[in-house]
C-alpha cells in the first residue's frame, strides 16, 4: 500500500475552539450546513448551525447487520465514522417533483419547477462518499443526458471533507481504492487530531473556494511534528480495515459466476428488503408517479428511488423479469462490481460499509465476493 | 467543491431538460386492430420537425397516468408527423386508447439506437417479425423502399395469431404487389377463408430466398420468438453479427438515468433497442437478467 501524505503546501491548523468560526463563516458566505447528527440512537445528516449540535465524543461501532454508538471519554466532532444515511439525498432527494402540468383545453401545459439554487455546505463528507460524489456526477451530469435537478443542486456546493482516522468496523475503502484520505472532490479537507488531551484539525484546502474561506479563518502554519502525527494516523487507518475486495480483478472474476449456486445460498438468507440500497451512496436508480388532483385540472410527475431489490422494477407486460430473489440480490450485486465498470468505467462500490451495517441479516457484500471467487 | 461540470459540458447543460415532455396534438386516430392502434401526431402551433432513425422510439405521457416507452413507426421521410402504434396492454396503453382527435399527448424523444441503415446496404435484408412487432419495423421498411436500389434482395416474414390480427394489412398488400419486396405471411391459427402460411414465423426461416453470408437480418418480437429467430438464421448460416434484435425492458426515463432498463452491462434505451446479437449473445441467452 503507498504511504498517505499530506501536501506540503497550503496545510494549515485550526484549533478545535475555532471550529465554529468555520461554520460562521459558510453561514455567513450564505450556505446551508448540513452535517452529522445524532437522531434515534444513530448517525444522520441534518441540518446544523452549531458545532455542538455535531455528534461530540460519539463513536459509532459498527458490524455486519449491528450499529450502535457509545460515548468516549475524548470530546471529537467527528468520531463517527459513516452516517446511516448517505449525503446522496441533499443531491438526489428521495422524492422529488420533476414537473407539473395544468389543463389547457383539450391539451395541457407543463411547467418547470423553480429551480433549486440553495447553497449547501456538506460538513464531514468521508473521502469514500466524495468518490460516490464523482460518481453521480459522472452517471447524473456528465452524458448524453443530464439530470438538471441534480445538476442545479451540485453547482452550488461547498464540501468539507474529513479524513478517516478510525476506520468504521464494516468499512473497506482502502481496497477500493476511495480513501480513508481524501484526494479529491473537496474544498477543504480536515484531518481531526486529538493527541495529549490537545484537540485541533489538520486543514487543506481543495479548491480556490476553500482557499477563500481558510483566509477568514484564525488559522496557523502546522508544525512538523503535527504533519507527522496526522500522516501516521491515515496511515494507521489505512492499514487498520479488516475487509477487502480485489477491485482490480473482482469485475472479471464475478462476472464468470452468473450461473454459480452460492448466489442461491445468499438468496436464502437475502430478505431482499432493499435496506442495502437506500444506504448505498452510488445507488441512482428512481421510478417515476403520474397524478392529476381531483379536478384534473392539475397534473404532476413524482420521482422516488427506488429499488432493484423490487418485483416491479424489472416488471414488463406478461411478468417481471427477474422474480427470484437469487437473480435480484445478482443483479445489484454484478451492477456494483462488474456492469458500473463497463457502464460507467468506474466501480460501482466505494467501500462505504453502509449495505453491510444496515443489512438486517448481516450479509456481507466483501464475503459474498470472496465466496464467489476465491473458492474453488 | 464546484466541479468542472458545467464548463466542460455546457452544450449539455444548455440542453432543455430531457424529463419535460412536450404536448403533441392526437390529429389522427387509426384502428388497425381490435386491441391496437395509431396515433397520428402533430405539434399544437409550432413547426413540426420529427427527424428519426428507424428502431427509435418514444416516451409517451398520457396527462395525468403515466408514461410508456412506444417504437415510432412512420415513414422517417415524413417528419412533419409522429405516428406511433400501440397494442392496449395495461394501464397507460388503455388510456392511451381513449383518447380522441384533438387530444394531447406528451412525447420525449427520440431515444435509443435503432437499425443498422448502414451496414445494411448491398446486403440482402430479411426482416423477421411478430405481431406488435411489426411496428418498429415498418420505418425501416420505409427507408429501405426508399432507397431500393442500396439493398439486395428484401425478405419480410411476419406471423401474427390468427388472420384478423395481421397489422398493417394496407401497406402489407402494397409491398405484397411490388416485384423487389418477398414477402412471407403466416399465422398460428388458421381462420375463415385463409389459404396462406400456418405454423410460427420462424419456420419460414428455411424456405426463404436470401443470401446468408451477405444478409443482414432484423428481428423484433417476443424474446421467446427471437431466440428461436436466432437459431433458424444460425442454421442457415447466417453469423451472430449480421443478426439484429430489438429488447424490451421496463424503463421510466429512456435516457440513462433511472436504471430500469438494464440488460447484464447494458442499458436497453441507450445502447438498445436494437442491439447486434453479437454483442448481447452471452446475456439474452441467460435467465433473469
Ligand atoms: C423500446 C420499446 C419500444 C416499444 N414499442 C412499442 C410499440 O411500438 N407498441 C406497443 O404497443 N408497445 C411497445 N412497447 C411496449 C410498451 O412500452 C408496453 O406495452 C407498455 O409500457 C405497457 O404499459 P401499460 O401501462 O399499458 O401496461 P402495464 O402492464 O399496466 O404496465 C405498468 C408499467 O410497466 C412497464 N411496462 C409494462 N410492459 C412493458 C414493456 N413491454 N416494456 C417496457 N415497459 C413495460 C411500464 O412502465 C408501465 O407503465 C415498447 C417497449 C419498449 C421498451
Ligand atoms: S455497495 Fe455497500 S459498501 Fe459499496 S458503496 Fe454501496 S453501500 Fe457502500
Ligand atoms: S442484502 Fe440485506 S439489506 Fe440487501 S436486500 Fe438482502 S437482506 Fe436487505
Ligand atoms: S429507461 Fe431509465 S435508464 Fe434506461
Amino acid at each position: 500500500m503507498t504511504e498517505i501524505t499530506l501536501p506540503d503546501k497550503d496545510v494549515v491548523v485550526l484549533e478545535r475552539k475555532n471550529f465554529q468560526g468555520l461554520l460562521d463563516a459558510l453561514s455567513d458566505s450564505g450556505y446551508e450546513l448540513l452535517g452529522p447528527i445524532v437522531r434515534d440512537s444513530a448517525i444522520v445528516y441534518e441540518r446544523i448551525h452549531a458545532v455542538d449540535e455535531l455528534p461530540v465524543g460519539w463513536v459509532d461501532v459498527c458490524e455486519p447487520g449491528k450499529y450502535r454508538l457509545v460515548k468516549e471519554k475524548k470530546k471529537t466532532l467527528f468520531g463517527c465514522t459513516i452516517g446511516s444515511q448517505s449525503w446522496r439525498r441533499f443531491l438526489h432527494p428521495p422524492t422529488s417533483k420533476l414537473w407539473e402540468a395544468t389543463r389547457d383545453g383539450n391539451g395541457f401545459k407543463v411547467i418547470q419547477p423553480e429551480p433549486d439554487q440553495v447553497k449547501r455546505a456538506l460538513i464531514g463528507v468521508r473521502s469514500c462518499d466524495l468518490a460516490a460524489l464523482a460518481i453521480h456526477d459522472k452517471i447524473l451530469s456528465q452524458g448524453q443526458y443530464i439530470d438538471h435537478s441534480y445538476q442545479e443542486r451540485r453547482r452550488n456546493l461547498f464540501v468539507v471533507a474529513v479524513n478517516c482516522v478510525r476506520p468504521g468496523g464494516t468499512c473497506f475503502c482502502a481496497s477500493m481504492k476511495t480513501g480513508p484520505k481524501a484526494t479529491s472532490g473537496f474544498d477543504l479537507a480536515l484531518t481531526e487530531m486529538y493527541v495529549s488531551n490537545r484537540h485541533y484539525f489538520i486543514v487543506e484546502p481543495g479548491s480556490k473556494a476553500g482557499k477563500k474561506l481558510v483566509d477568514k479563518l484564525p488559522v496557523r502554519q502546522p508544525k512538523e511534528s503535527e504533519i507527522k502525527a496526522a500522516q501516521k494516523e491515515l496511515n494507521k487507518a489505512a492499514s487498520g480495515m479488516t475487509r477487502t475486495i480485489d477491485s482490480e480483478h473482482i469485475g472479471k472474476l464475478l462476472n464468470e459466476k452468473f450461473d454459480d449456486p452460492h448466489w442461491e445460498a445468499i438468496a436464502e438468507r437475502c430478505l431482499a428488503c432493499g435496506n442495502c440500497t437506500m444506504v448505498c451512496p452510488t445507488c441512482f436508480c428512481t421510478n417515476v408517479e403520474d397524478s392529476t388532483d381531483l379536478t384534473g385540472q392539475h397534473a404532476q410527475r413524482q420521482r422516488w428511488w427506488d429499488s432493484c431489490f423490487t418485483v416491479d422494477y424489472s416488471y414488463i407486460h406478461g411478468g417481471s423479469i427477474r422474480t427470484s430473489v437469487t437473480s435480484r440480490y445478482r443483479q445489484w450485486m454484478m451492477h456494483k462490481l462488474v456492469y458500473w465498470q463497463e457502464q460507467f468505467g468506474m466501480s460501482g462500490c466505494v467501500g462505504c460499509g453502509r449495505c453491510i451495517t444496515w443489512c438486517p441479516v448481516g450479509i456481507d457484500i466483501t464475503e459474498e465476493a470472496r465466496q464467489l471467487t476465491v473458492k474453488e | 467543491m464546484e466541479t468542472q461540470q458545467t464548463s466542460k459540458h455546457s452544450d449539455a447543460a444548455k440542453q432543455p431538460d430531457p424529463m419535460l415532455v412536450r404536448p403533441l396534438q392526437i390529429h389522427r386516430i387509426i384502428k388497425e386492430l381490435g386491441d391496437t392502434f395509431s396515433l397520428i401526431l402533430q405539434p399544437q402551433d409550432d413547426d413540426a420537425d420529427f427527424p428519426f432513425q428507424p428502431g427509435q422510439f418514444n416516451m409517451l405521457y398520457v396527462y395525468g397516468v403515466g408514461e410508456v416507452p412506444i417504437s415510432i413507426s412512420g415513414d422517417p421521410a415524413r417528419r412533419e408527423t409522429l405516428v406511433h402504434t400501440t397494442r392496449e396492454v395495461g394501464t397507460v396503453t388503455r388510456a392511451m386508447r381513449k383518447l380522441k382527435v384533438g387530444d394531447s399527448l406528451g412525447v420525449r424523444g427520440p431515444y435509443g439506437k435503432g437499425w443498422p441503415v448502414d451496414k445494411a446496404e448491398n446486403q440482402d435484408i430479411v426482416l423477421l417479425t411478430g405481431g406488435i412487432g411489426l411496428a418498429p419495423l415498418r420505418p425501416m421498411i420505409h427507408y429501405l423502399l426508399t432507397r431500393r436500389e442500396k439493398y439486395g434482395r428484401i425478405v419480410l416474414l411476419y406471423g401474427a395469431r390468427t388472420p384478423e390480427d395481421i397489422l398493417y394489412r394496407k401497406d402489407l398488400e402494397k409491398w405484397r404487389s411490388r416485384f423487389d419486396l418477398e414477402m412471407h405471411l403466416t399465422v398460428d391459427h388458421a381462420t375463415g377463408a385463409w389459404r396462406g402460411n400456418v405454423g410460427v414465423v420462424t419456420s419460414l426461416v428455411s424456405r426463404s430466398p436470401f443470401d446468408p453470408q451477405n444478409c443482414i437480418a432484423m428481428v423484433c418480437g417476443p424474446e421467446i420468438m427471437m431466440r428461436f429467430a436466432v437459431m433458424e438464421l444460425q442454421k442457415r448460416g447466417v453469423a451472430d453479427d449480421r443478426i439484429y434484435i430489438s429488447m424490451e425492458r421496463n424503463m421510466k426515463c429512456g435516457i440513462g438515468l433511472c436504471g430500469h432498463c438494464q440488460l447484464g452491462p447494458t442499458f436497453v434505451c441507450k445502447d438498445g433497442p436494437v442491439y447486434c446479437y453479437v454483442d448481447i449473445k452471452d446475456i439474452f441467452t441467460k435467465r433473469e437478467m
